[in-house]
């Protein structure tokens, strides 16, 4: 007979508090929030300095610009995905919780694309004034972004998992999640381009929308597992 | 043979430089790998000879002293 | 069944089971890559599109083989470590990375090589080359991931879970990856559209994959043997076979 028994909903219970933790922290670091978004409109900027600013110019290319910098922007604020928790111990007491480590994993990246993820989803659009992105194609761009983005935060977080507890695991967090960033910026991209061309979008939003199943459905596992790795280590 | 003479199997009909570089390349890794792998047995071979030897002139104390071969190094060691 | 796995976790076993299989592999390697090399090169029939460059297929497949092939036994490697705790599957992960990154470069570079005198360009942004691409930097992170670690026991489990991670990806990859190129293809060049080969072609080309294959495992036993010696160092039988002959 156990002495103490779980009470029912413990899960549930543990995954909001984790939710709502996350959220009252980063709300309170709110430069971090905002960074990834300066980023995103600085590498915009670069561009047409860089390149040109001739206004057709820079239409042809704007929907892969728009995906690669916003991709970059949600690499860099990985790295605090798990950092500060590791630092101060509470990712290790996360770690001993009873409730399952995949589930929390999950409330934590959920938590990091609502407030990276969907902020440059929904910011994106005002970039694509600036590169003179075709009309028809913004509503795509926001809705391929938050979509594909949510990818980016799942399978950034196995990344920023396995890195977590090394010391220059910066450099080394973005040569492990790139490569396999490129699928989700493929379709992504293609979206966009298909909007302005003016064929269908279904297929490649039907896509995003299959890789993040996949992502939702393995991710949190290879998260937990890489949590306990970075831990023990 | 698809080739008349010497010169015109190393000249491959103007693509030499192509063939040859890329064949080379790869037997240059091919040789490379094989020789890195025996040099890093050789290495090991020594070291652990050395090891045995002074912990043989120290006796039994000695063995237990002393640490694992190189166990920080080889976790890079790949 | 189970005594041959558990006896397969043992390094001892595997030391003394290597040393047998080992020499054949190589003779088969060695074979089969001279005989493939000097098929290839010297008699089989140039092509009638590319001439005489199609013969640096004989490289660039079998790398492009082994490069993808390495990396899944590598992912099936960290499985069977992280699941079953075998040491040997480790090491066996751990010595073929550095083959697979090799052979990787190979392909690109013979496939680079390959595209001047087929496309009039050293670099081509086609499906495979730039999959292969994509396979070249997926291997720097399993090798640097390991190497970033100073508690063996903490690398040997993030290479796994980051090959695993990694070969789920692969066919995504490609898939996506042919799926693009297809889409911004330049108008009429196809590579893959080519009239079937005769088997004067594909044979020595057949011949020159199984010696590839032979070798890495031959080269990856040799490397596991040696890892084995350094993991085991304290252990007698080491210290015995160091003392005695090499």
């Amino acid at each position: 007979m156990p002495l103490f028994r779980e009470p029912e909903g413990a899960a549930g219970v543990a995954i909001r508090a984790t939710l709502k933790r996350d959220l009252v922290l980063m709300m309170r670091r709110r430069s971090e929030v905002l960074n990834p978004l300066v980023f995103f409109a600085l590498v915009i900027t670069l561009f047409p300095i860089g390149i040109s600013p001739d206004p057709e110019l820079l239409a042809t290319i704007a929907p892969g610009l728009l995906w690669v910098a916003a991709l970059l922007a949600a690499l860099l604020s990985l790295d605090s995905l798990f950092r500060s928790d590791y630092d101060d111990g509470s990712l290790e007491q996360l770690l001993l919780s009873p409730q399952p480590l995949p589930a929390l994993a999950l409330a934590k990246v959920a938590v990091h694309w609502l407030l990276t993820g969907l902020p440059l989803a929904l910011m994106a659009p005002l970039l694509g004034i600036m590169l003179s992105l075709p009309a028809g194609s913004y509503a795509v761009l926001a809705l391929s972004l938050a979509l594909g983005s949510a990818s980016l935060s799942l399978i950034g977080a196995i990344g920023a998992a396995l890195t977590v507890g090394l010391s220059r695991g910066g450099v080394l967090l973005s040569l492990l999640v790139l490569p396999l960033y490129i699928p989700v910026l493929i379709f992504g991209a293609g979206a966009v381009q298909a909007a302005i061309l003016g064929e269908g979008v279904s297929a490649h939003l039907a896509i995003l929308g299959a890789l993040l199943a996949v992502a939702l459905s393995l991710a949190p596992w290879a998260i937990a597992a890489s949590l306990r790795i970075s831990i023990n280590g | 043979m698809a080739f008349d003479s010497l010169s015109a199997f190393l000249a491959m009909g103007g693509h030499g430089a192509y063939v040859w570089s890329a064949w080379g390349l790869t037997g240059l890794l091919l040789v490379g790998v094989v020789v890195h792998a025996r040099a890093e047995r050789r290495a090991l071979l020594r070291d652990l000879r050395r090891r045995t030897r002074r912990e043989q002139r120290h006796g039994a104390s000695g063995a237990a002293a002393t640490p694992v071969l190189h166990q920080e190094g080889h976790a890079r060691e790949s | 069944m189970w005594a041959f796995i558990h006896k397969l976790g043992s390094p001892k076993w595997f030391y003394g089971i290597s040393a047998r299989l080992q020499p054949w592999f190589w003779v088969a390697a060695t074979v089969l890559i001279v005989v493939g090399s000097a098929w290839g090169l010297a008699f089989a029939p140039a092509d009638y599109q590319q001439g005489n460059s199609f013969r640096i297929i004989y490289v660039h497949v079998p790398a492009a083989f082994l490069a993808q092939s390495i990396f899944v036994s590598m992912a099936v490697a960290g499985f069977i470590f992280m699941v079953w705790k075998i040491k040997i599957a480790d090491m066996a992960a751990a010595m073929m990375a550095p083959l697979g990154a090799a052979m990787t470069f190979v392909a690109l570079f013979s496939g680079a090589v390959w595209g001047m005198p087929t496309w009039g360009t050293w670099w081509m942004w086609d499906a495979r080359l730039t999959s292969m691409l994509i396979l070249l930097f997926l291997y720097f992170g399993v090798i640097a991931l390991r190497g970033a670690f100073s508690s063996r026991d903490s690398a040997s489990r993030a290479a796994s879970v980051l090959a695993m991670v990694g070969v789920i990806n692969i066919p995504i990859i490609k898939y996506s990856v042919d799926w693009w190129y297809t889409l911004h293809q330049p108008a009429t060049f196809s590579v893959t559209s080519r009239p079937a080969m005769p088997v004067e072609m594909w044979a020595p080309l057949l011949i020159m994959v199984l010696g590839f294959y032979c070798f890495f495992i031959a080269l990856t036993l040799m490397r596991i043997r040696s890892e084995i010696l350094r993991r085991e160092s304290s252990k007698r039988w080491v210290r015995e076979l160091a003392g005695g002959v090499s």
